[in-house]
């Protein structure tokens, strides 16, 4: 079986994200007011091949424990969906 | 003492460190490519150097995907053997994500890639880096990062700070910590740290570029001769 797991990766809410500081900053040039805050993050899309979904599940959460978040720094979030064939 | 200096794709301090500890230090020193898993001769009285650079151009985080690469897990038994391991810039990112060192390196506070000489002073005098230096004394090193701003949670900082671990912080010429000081919004000022048993040295400034008199520094040098003096192999 195949599944897309869609993971998102985003800094710690109690960490300073520059990235997103300076994006909220500069909305101003863009015309766009009223804007609280910015963070970035990372959207991550993979497919797995897995006997079922519990298999998928570890096999998604193995990944991001590992090497795709630093849980120091990062939570992750996902979503994972059967692919049709 | 002997020395194996670790190239990763994307390494590009790796011959700088290699010029410094055989030419300049007159070490026995040899690259180590990250593919293999073989450490050759070294012993745990030798050295394994992680120089600075951009492996695996620093996608995902830095250090993070290096971090599995075959010669880490070589790397990682031997600093738990007890082996010496000296991350500088990149190294030291790395250390981190391989949990040989607590904390991270996250991205400077000015989201801003910096290149320029800094001023660190030595806190502890624990460590072989740190040994034959004066506590307090500062050095004019140089860092070139753009993810150095170190970060660890209250529990290990502390740790960090009971334990004498943080071997360096940023300061002003006159070994002053002021705000102005801290180049990246580093926790506490850290500029460098060790583990708990003193074996596994990571550090952000760069020393092998400033070793050598035709350089117009020599201030990295004194951490090569505190090495080498401690570990009672003189140059």
């Amino acid at each position: 079986m195949k599944y897309i797991a869609e993971i998102d990766v985003m800094p710690r809410e109690e960490l300073l994200d520059p990235q997103g500081k300076t994006v909220a900053l500069n909305m101003k040039h863009v015309g766009v007011a009223g804007v609280a805050d910015v963070r970035i993050g990372k959207h991550i899309r993979m497919v797995i091949e897995a006997a079922d979904e519990s298999e998928a599940r570890q096999k998604v959460e193995t990944a991001c424990d590992k090497l795709l978040a630093n849980v120091i720094m990062e939570t992750y979030t996902y979503t994972l969906q059967l692919l049709d064939e | 003492m002997k020395f194996g200096v670790v190239v990763f794709p994307g390494s590009n301090c790796d011959d700088d460190m290699v010029h410094v500890l055989g030419t300049v230090m007159g070490c026995e020193v040899k690259k180590l490519w990250h593919k293999d898993t073989d450490l050759g001769n070294l012993s745990t009285q030798d050295c394994i150097v992680l120089p600075g650079g951009f492996s695996y151009g620093d996608y995902l985080r830095a250090g993070a995907i290096a971090r599995f690469s075959p010669i880490m897990q070589s790397v990682i038994n031997f600093a738990k053997a007890g082996g010496y391991v000296w991350g500088i810039c990149n190294g030291f990112q790395i250390l981190c994500e391989a949990g040989l060192l607590p904390g991270i390196l996250l991205p400077n506070e000015q989201q801003k890639f910096i290149c320029k000489n800094v001023w660190i002073r030595i806190e502890s005098l624990q460590s072989p880096l740190t040994a034959t230096l004066s506590a307090g004394e500062a050095l004019k090193i140089p860092i070139a990062h753009a993810e150095g701003r170190y970060y660890a949670d209250k529990a290990t900082i502390d740790q960090l700070e009971v334990n004498g671990q943080i071997l360096f912080r940023y300061c002003d010429a006159n070994g002053h910590i002021t705000p102005q000081s801290n180049p990246n919004g580093s926790l506490h000022h850290i500029a460098g740290i060790c583990n708990a048993n003193r074996n596994v040295v990571g550090m952000m400034p760069h020393p092998e570029r400033c070793a050598e008199e035709i350089l117009g520094n020599t201030d990295g040098r004194k951490l090569f001769k505190s090495l080498l003096a401690t570990t009672r192999l003189t140059v």
